[in-house]
């Protein structure tokens, strides 16, 4: 098939950027989304063009580093699906696709539709964690943990991190990433000890490094490629109204 | 207020959004109870006339009056912040951006709440401020005691064709307005609860419905019934 | 000559791990915080390591490629990690996951390092759970356990198809808290290009930034390298398609002897490939093996589609041939099987080149919902990629190059011939031997970081206290900064037509055909001639677009290219020299007259250890002789 792309060009941080019109020809159907900007890549390669920047790495949607918006869409039109998961079938001859990056100000774009989602990392750093110290953990199976729970936590714990809530937000918001942590930390026993100080600070850092907030329209349950619910963002509110009004002051 | 609301963690902003929504509503069916007294019209209105002096004089309503201000005022506040840091966390926008059906009316809440805002601000020259600072409210006396007419003043309202168009438009938008705010109060207070979410947000549906159709149903039924004439 | 000397600890087998961690060096918890160590990798291993060294007190700079952490390749194990905890009361113990994966490793590992493995399992466990790494349970509210290939015990740990991303995401949670505690400092989106040795030890490394395209210096006291494996060498492969060697090249180039580089897993479950603009293969876990059943069509080239063949018309070739093991026999012994298979006509799919994998009857028996519960994610992934739902119609698979045995060598204290260079997880070459098991690289690498080597690395450092912080102005820094400069240039003034993906897959292909899941010797002298001339060409007709000096791809992939055919060259000449089978290796001159592996215990029972020694040198062969204390050598069979 032949179609026509709209891609944000952007040379670096600083630069201005702008979208550039590419004519492709011969897209096979068989193609990934990524394997089809190869091959547009290459073309441009062999016409002394600059190729187009994008993050990807494992192409099998669970490391998390592709993210494109495709004609609107964070990870385009389908759902479940990060963008190397995405194929060429879901479009067809004669279409126009537009790619831009992620748009946020906490995820300024470094080159073309690669953007910079270290502050992910600072949320983390916040408060992520369980601090259990290598060689302190109790015999594993010595806090049994309903199935229920696990299967809960687990559910949160399916985060690939890849910052698609964030880019489908209408306010940018990334409350879907940090209330899965936030989650499925307070759904285990090994994690409850930490569970308000948590939410406290990774909340706190989360406002700090400038996403919006959540006006809970739910955008963000329907662009996860992983399927996130908002119920994590519900439990998070739970975790952080006890943390600021029924906790005692934190000293 | 102002600077310190943006330093206000986002969740704190949405809770007070929530809770002071949430009283809002309680609010809100108050006063289409007393709404409701105005379609009775024995005694030259006297049971709503009564109800509305009350309202205006007794002093516990007064304290709440003051609140129900105050509160409002802060679900205007926090709501301004919130969709201003929200406009600010995306500086530069998509060129093409699909919508999710997800909880349609949420898009919009800055706009309806903004658009009810007018409405309110022409409700209360219309009645309230009418009623507490001048004398342009006619008056009427039961029992040799005399009362603020605001009944009357209200089916003359609503014997006026584009008054009830706008009133009736100002109600749609707060119906839209109520779809979204009352279901998202319960998950911004994190109650969102698997097993009884669905019910809440049915509860939601009905309610983003049913008052805006108590409300709108006062001055069609006053402006096309001739029981009504004044 | 360089020396090697795998130090492993006196005493018997089973106390040479306490004997060792009570007699090593220790370093005060002041003199911790004075010393630097470098870390490059932030996979399982690396973040692993990079919180246990942290919470020591040592100050950890840690590298890696990707944006963050928690995108390294570990995040794609998807089947388990094993451990010897005997939840199951099925028999298991440390001695048999011991004896599991020395066997696995057709007997061609080291008994000591891989007893320790065994030993650290269950702890690794009770620390990744203490991370809140959610693995699966029962309704006791226990953990649950699966089996999985090799095996005849259950000992293997899961959360559902994403074991690995849990347990890197636990650890990476742990360096996420070490990094604010200022213990580690996190240099992300950086490519180590190449490691700086001062007299003798590795004090350092220079990396390119790859926003900015920056050359940078970074020095330490020592260097831990956890860069993961190279099975990118088949461009196709269930890798991240960044995977690369370049790290581990660029310190074998100065001095770290590599073992083993032929040893490599070829994965005999993963969706075939579709078509030639395919970037990558993607992994199907092998637990699947626990329920679905492989088969091919009775008769040759039978076109019918797999519902309409009747029962008694399909080959269960595995339960056939190994009917102790059947469908769980270990990856290597899959591979081939499906290879011989279609190799002799009866492979099913457009290409011939893939056989079926069956969950008909495990759907009949347990019901689609169960089969959902332990396999849904993957059905999912299967489906979006293929088009095609295997709760219906059985999925077509075939094996894809995976995992690396091979690595740099080390010894017992994980540290390579380079002194102060450590190696960990998938990038050394220890515990596997010629073939590993499945959940065994997770064991091997959560092991190695969170408790291997932060004991072994104190005994290097605590030699070191005195040496005041390294300047990264000595001349040694400033000379490997030149020589990686120059490396860009060259590549980037070569100003040819073909990109480096394009010599990429070229390479990969001569690779695959010659030295993948069957070898012999007029192939793999073949293949050689093949890279050279690949090579040749190469640098006289590479492209590369942009400037060094920006975010710039196809440079990063040109650098990871020219470093993939020193390991190509290195790994053919390693199965040249190898003329047995054993494992992963199959060397077509050594085989029964069944078709199986015939291992040469008598002639190849050692670790082949290669010396650089120049650019178009062939590399010098060490031997480390394998000495099997503890276990009878067995034929290694399955049947």
């Amino acid at each position: 098939m032949n179609i026509t792309l709209e891609i944000w060009r952007q040379k670096d941080a600083k630069s201005k950027g702008k979208f550039v019109i590419y004519k492709l020809n011969d897209v096979s159907e068989e193609m990934s989304f990524l394997e089809m900007l190869d091959f547009l890549n290459n073309t441009l390669i062999s016409k002394g063009e600059s190729p187009v920047a994008f993050d990807h790495d494992c192409r099998e949607g669970i490391c998390g580093s592709c993210g494109l918006y495709i004609n609107g869409w964070a990870h385009g039109p389908a759902h479940l699906t990060t963008t190397c998961e995405l194929r060429m079938t879901k479009f067809k001859d004669g279409d126009k696709i537009t790619i831009e990056p992620w748009r946020s100000k906490a995820f300024p774009v470094i080159k073309d539709l690669i953007v910079d989602r270290s502050v992910f990392d600072k949320i983390m750093q916040a408060g992520g964690f369980i601090s259990a110290n290598s060689g302190a953990a109790p015999e594993a199976n010595s806090i049994p943990i309903p199935k229920d729970n696990a299967d809960a936590a687990f559910d949160a714990a399916v985060c690939i991190g890849c910052g698609a809530c964030v880019a489908a937000c209408k306010n940018s918001s990334a409350m879907l990433f940090v209330s899965a942590k936030i989650s499925q930390f307070a759904l285990l026993p090994q994690g409850k000890t930490e569970a308000k100080e948590r939410a406290r600070k990774m909340v706190a850092k989360m406002d700090e490094v400038g996403f919006g907030n959540c006006t809970n329209t739910g955008s963000c349950e329907t662009r996860c490629p992983k399927g996130l619910k908002l119920t994590h963002i519900a439990k998070m509110n739970r975790e952080f109204i006890t943390a600021k009004i029924v906790a005692e002051k934190s000293t | 207020m102002g600077n310190s609301t943006f330093h206000l963690a986002s969740i704190t902003k949405k809770v007070i959004m929530a809770l002071v929504g949430l009283f809002l509503v309680m609010f809100l069916l108050v006063h289409l109870g007393l709404n409701f007294t105005v379609l009775i019209l024995e005694g030259d209105r006297e049971i709503f006339n009564k109800a509305a002096h009350f309202m205006g004089t007794n002093l516990i309503v007064k304290i709440v009056e003051v609140g129900l201000f105050g509160f409002l005022i802060v679900h205007i506040i926090v709501g301004i912040v919130l969709q201003l840091q929200n406009w600010g966390a995306r500086p530069k926008r998509y060129k093409k951006r699909a919508t999710t059906q997800l909880s349609f009316f949420s898009r919009y809440m800055i706009h309806t709440g903004a658009l009810i805002f007018i409405f309110l601000i022409i409700h209360f020259s219309d009645f309230y401020f009418k009623a507490k600072f001048t004398d342009l409210v006619p008056l009427i006396t039961y029992d040799g005691k005399e009362y603020h007419d605001l009944g009357l003043l209200t089916l003359q309202k609503f014997k006026m064709g584009g008054f009830v168009i706008g009133y009736i438009i100002a109600f749609i938008l707060l119906g839209f307005h109520l779809n979204h705010a009352f279901q998202s109060a319960f998950q911004s207070m994190g109650w969102n609860h698997s097993r009884y979410m669905p019910f809440i947000k049915k509860v939601g549906l009905v309610i983003s419905i049913l008052i805006p159709l108590g409300f709108t149903i006062i001055p069609l039924v006053i402006y096309f019934s001739e029981a009504y004439s004044v | 000559m360089i020396k090697f000397d795998a130090k492993i600890p006196e005493g018997p087998l089973t106390e040479k791990w306490s004997i060792h961690k009570r007699s090593v060096k220790l370093v005060n918890p002041a003199n911790k915080t004075k010393l630097d160590i470098i870390l490059v990798g932030t996979g399982l291993a690396g973040a692993a390591a990079a919180s246990s060294l942290g919470e020591l007190g040592y100050n950890v700079k840690a590298f890696c490629f990707q944006d963050t952490p928690r995108r390294a390749h570990s995040v794609a194990a998807q089947g388990g990690i094993n451990a010897a905890k005997n939840y199951r009361n099925d028999g298991d113990s440390v001695y048999r996951l011991f004896y599991d994966v020395i066997k696995g490793g057709d007997f061609r590992a080291r008994e000591a390092n891989v007893y320790r493995a065994a030993e650290v399992s269950n702890q690794t466990i009770d620390q990744l759970v203490a991370a809140g790494v959610p693995f699966a349970r029962e309704y006791s509210g226990y953990l649950d356990n699966r089996s999985f290939g090799g095996v005849q015990v259950s000992r293997t740990f899961y959360a559902k198809g994403q074991t690995g991303q849990q347990c890197l995401l636990g650890a990476y949670s742990g360096m996420m808290r070490q990094v604010a505690k200022g213990k580690v400092t996190m240099y992300s989106r950086r490519d180590m290009l190449d490691l700086v040795v001062i007299d003798g030890k590795a004090r350092g490394i220079i990396t390119r930034n790859l926003v900015t395209g920056e050359i940078e210096r970074h020095a330490g006291h020592c260097v831990v390298l956890a860069t993961g494996g190279y099975g990118t060498i088949y461009y196709l492969s269930t890798l991240a398609v960044g995977s690369n060697v370049s790290a581990a090249w660029a310190a074998h180039k100065k001095g770290a002897l590599f073992a083993n580089p032929s040893f490599i897993q070829i994965h005999p479950t993963s969706i075939p490939q579709l078509n030639d603009y395919q970037a990558k293969l993607t992994l199907m876990s092998e637990s699947l093996r626990n329920d679905g059943r492989i088969w091919v069509p009775k008769k040759k080239g039978d076109a019918r589609a797999a519902n309409d063949i009747p029962e008694d018309e399909r080959d269960y070739y595995l339960e056939r041939r190994y009917p102790a093991f059947g469908n769980l026999v270990p990856r290597d012994v899959a591979s081939r099987a499906a290879k011989e298979r279609c190799d002799a006509g009866y492979g099913v799919g457009k290409t011939g080149l893939s056989v079926y994998l069956d969950f008909k009857d495990a759907i009949k028996k347990q019901g689609k919902k169960a089969i959902e519960n332990k396999y849904g994610n993957l059905f999912e992934l299967y489906y979006k990629i293929t088009g095609d739902n295997p709760y219906e119609v059985p999925m077509r698979i075939y094996p894809a190059g995976h995992y690396t045995m091979g690595g740099l060598w080390v010894d017992y204290n994980l540290m390579t011939t380079i002194e102060g260079l450590y190696a960990i997880g998938e990038a050394n070459f220890s515990d596997h031997g010629a073939n590993r098991l499945g959940a065994g690289s997770l064991m091997q690498c959560s092991g190695e970081g969170y408790f291997i080597l932060p004991v072994t690395i104190g005994d290097y450092l605590a030699d070191e206290i005195k040496t005041p912080r390294i300047s990264t102005d000595h001349p040694e820094f400033e000379k490997a900064e030149k020589e990686v400069k120059e490396k860009i240039d060259k590549l980037m003034a070569i100003n040819g037509k073909q990109t480096p993906t394009t010599f990429h897959k070229r390479l990969g292909k001569i690779m695959w055909d010659y030295c993948g899941m069957a070898r012999n010797e007029k192939g793999l002298q073949k293949a050689m001639i093949m890279v050279q001339e690949l090579e040749e060409e190469f640098w006289k007709d590479l492209k590369v677009s942009d400037s060094a000096k920006e975010l710039n791809q196809e440079l990063e992939k040109a650098g990871h290219v020219v470093d993939f055919f020193g390991i190509a060259k290195l790994m053919i000449q390693d199965a040249l020299n190898r003329k047995e089978s054993c494992g992963a290796h199959f060397r077509e001159e050594s085989q029964t007259p069944d078709g199986e592996a015939k291992r040469i215990h008598s002639e190849y029972s050692y670790v082949a250890i290669w010396e650089y020694l120049g650019e178009d040198k062939p590399h010098t062969l060490h031997k480390e002789p394998l000495v099997f204390e503890n276990v009878e050598l067995k034929e290694r069979s399955y049947k």
